[in-house]
């Protein structure tokens, strides 16, 4: 692993987003519009919360979600690169390693991540909801997009087709994002539904994200969750990075 | 410079009932190619060329068997030995997202090349390959033939001190072919060491010192051209008989003469060149003496 190595797989994926950055501004903004529009005031106006207003309990899950999808999404492109293009070849044939490789695809989804989460801050402060900024947002973000991102990478590198990778889409991150205490309380499921939803990371990252823009204390039990999620993520993607010239 | 011991390559299939099986794309290969020589690996389709090429630059993982580069294990000392290694591969791999100048720029950083040498390779490199006026374009937009002299750009610009060729010259016009012909022979005179794989029999013959060929994964014989030709004999005869088209291998051309003017006017006498070599030893011929 060395830094010049992870600045030159970042530098690829930042001059392909710069090209393009005011379009991808622009469709970043649609998602959290109709999210805050639709939940924040259409729904929101007639649920009752005991405290604060449901925009304000909405926001960080919006935000946790919106950084699960930024996080796969971000990352995806690398399985055209593996299977239709090849070019993933000239990374392989290269004298970098692959945890070079890795950290640099995960730190261009990582960016990709944060700019839209910072639209969607945006976008909650001009619809008036009344949320906390702590600089602690930044790396809590961060970690949830790394977690998919390896998720997003890992898929990559063992699905050989494009329909595949929407599945894992349709299957995984869909019902996580209505799941995973994104837009009400874990509380309010099955008691089964609820132990199993509780050990995913996207809870978590919610549960840590509504935390601090309340205002209150961060958590480091689900810190920890969150943090042995990105670690394995990272070792099995290694693996499967290592495996994705075999077949 | 590159011994190969043992290697074998075994890929997961998947049989005709659904069952799951092994091929073995490359069998027990053991050779060794010099400092500086241009070496060539023929064989026919699926003989197993790309995959050893694969292994021999580290994409793939051989099943069994070792390679070493000046002694040291290539498994070992990965990255080091990588720098040092140019690769051309068979099929189009460049960053679709990427114009042609920032295909190569990228290559230069991922092989550590500082700023400015980087610069002035990629141009002198561009010039070469007649590609400076597309500098900008999108990859997607060449030409065939000019995707494949950016191929051979973009192997280039480290610098490498080993050379792998994956069917280089496929698609590209006499000319150009030529061209890249005389460059591998600069190269070499340079001090690059080469191995190429062709389909091209003319192309084997012209710029190889020595020749492997392969057949089913496993290496029938090595040799010089010229040597391989003397043993399955200098002179070829021609016939054309009723049962179609087959030759005749003679040492001397005085009884390659005979033997067709004793058959008839359909028989014609001729050198014995490295196609008929390959023919014999992968197809329905009987071998080497
Ligand atoms: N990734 C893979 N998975 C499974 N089988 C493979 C894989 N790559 C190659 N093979 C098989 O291994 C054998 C050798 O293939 P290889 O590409 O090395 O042949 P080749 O000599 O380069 O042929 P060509 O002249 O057509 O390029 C073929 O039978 C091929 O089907
Ligand atoms: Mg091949």
């Amino acid at each position: 692993m060395n830094f010049r190595d992870i600045g030159t797989v970042f530098w690829r994926d930042w001059i392909v987003l710069k090209r393009r950055l005011t379009k991808f501004i622009f469709s970043r903004m649609v998602a959290p519009l109709l999210y805050l529009t639709a939940f924040g005031l259409g729904l929101g106006r007639s649920v009752q919360m005991s405290s604060g207003s449901y925009l304000d309990f909405i926001v960080p899950g919006i935000l946790a979600l919106n950084s699960m999808n930024m996080g796969f999404h971000g990352i995806i492109p690398v399985h055209a690169e593996r299977v239709y293009h090849k070019s993933l070849e000239e990374y392989v044939l290269s004298p970098i390693s692959a945890e070079s490789f890795l950290i640099g695809k995960i730190s261009g989804a990582v960016l990709k991540s944060l700019i839209s989460s910072a639209i969607i801050i945006l976008f909650a402060e001009i619809f008036g909801a009344d949320i906390n900024l702590s600089l602690m947002l930044l790396p809590v973000l961060a970690i949830n997009s790394i977690i998919f991102a390896e998720i997003g990478f890992f898929a990559a590198m063992k699905l050989s087709s494009y329909e595949e990778m929407a599945q894992v889409n349709t299957y995984i991150l869909l019902p996580m994002s209505f799941l995973c205490g994104t837009f009400f309380s874990t509380a309010a499921l099955p008691e089964i539904l609820r132990f199993f939803v509780e050990c995913l990371p996207l809870t978590h990252a919610s549960l840590i994200l509504r935390s601090l823009t309340a205002g209150e204390e961060f958590l480091p039990g689900s810190s920890a969750i969150l943090a042995g999620y990105a670690i394995a993520g990272f070792f099995l993607s290694l693996y499967a990075l290592k495996k994705s010239q075999d077949d | 410079m590159i011994e190969i011991l043992n290697v074998m390559k075994k890929f997961k299939s998947v049989g005709k009932n659904g069952e799951k099986n092994f091929k073995t794309a490359v069998n027990d290969i053991t050779l060794s190619i010099e400092r500086n020589e241009i070496f060539g690996i023929l064989g026919p389709n699926g003989a197993g060329k790309t995959t050893m090429i694969k292994m021999l630059t580290g994409q793939l993982e051989p099943t069994s068997g070792q390679i070493f580069y000046d002694g040291k294990s290539f498994d070992k000392n990965k990255s080091e030995i990588k720098k040092m290694l140019g690769v051309v591969p068979q099929h189009i791999n460049f960053d679709r997202e990427l114009n042609v100048e920032e295909n190569l720029e990228l290559h230069g950083r991922l092989y550590g090349m500082e700023k400015s040498e980087r610069r002035s390779r990629i141009n002198e490199l561009l010039n070469y390959m007649e590609l400076s006026d597309c500098k900008n374009y999108n990859v997607g937009k060449l030409s065939g033939g000019m995707k494949r002299r950016l191929l051979i750009a973009r192997a280039l610009i480290h610098r490498p001190q080993i050379l792998f060729l994956d069917e280089p010259t496929v698609a590209l016009d006499p000319q150009v072919r030529r061209k890249i012909w005389n460059l591998i022979e600069d190269l070499s005179k340079d001090g690059v060491t080469i191995v190429l794989t062709t389909h091209y029999i003319e192309e084997a013959e012209s710029l190889c010192r020595r020749t492997a060929i392969i057949n089913g994964g496993k290496l029938t014989a090595t040799d010089t051209p010229k040597n391989f030709c003397d043993r399955l004999g200098r002179f070829t005869v021609d016939c054309e008989g009723t049962a179609g088209r087959s030759c005749k291998f003679f040492d001397d051309e005085d009884s390659a003469k005979n033997f067709a003017s004793a058959s008839g006017e359909n028989f014609k006498v001729r050198r014995t060149n490295l196609e008929d070599v390959f023919v014999e030893l992968t197809g329905r011929g009987s071998g080497l003496k």
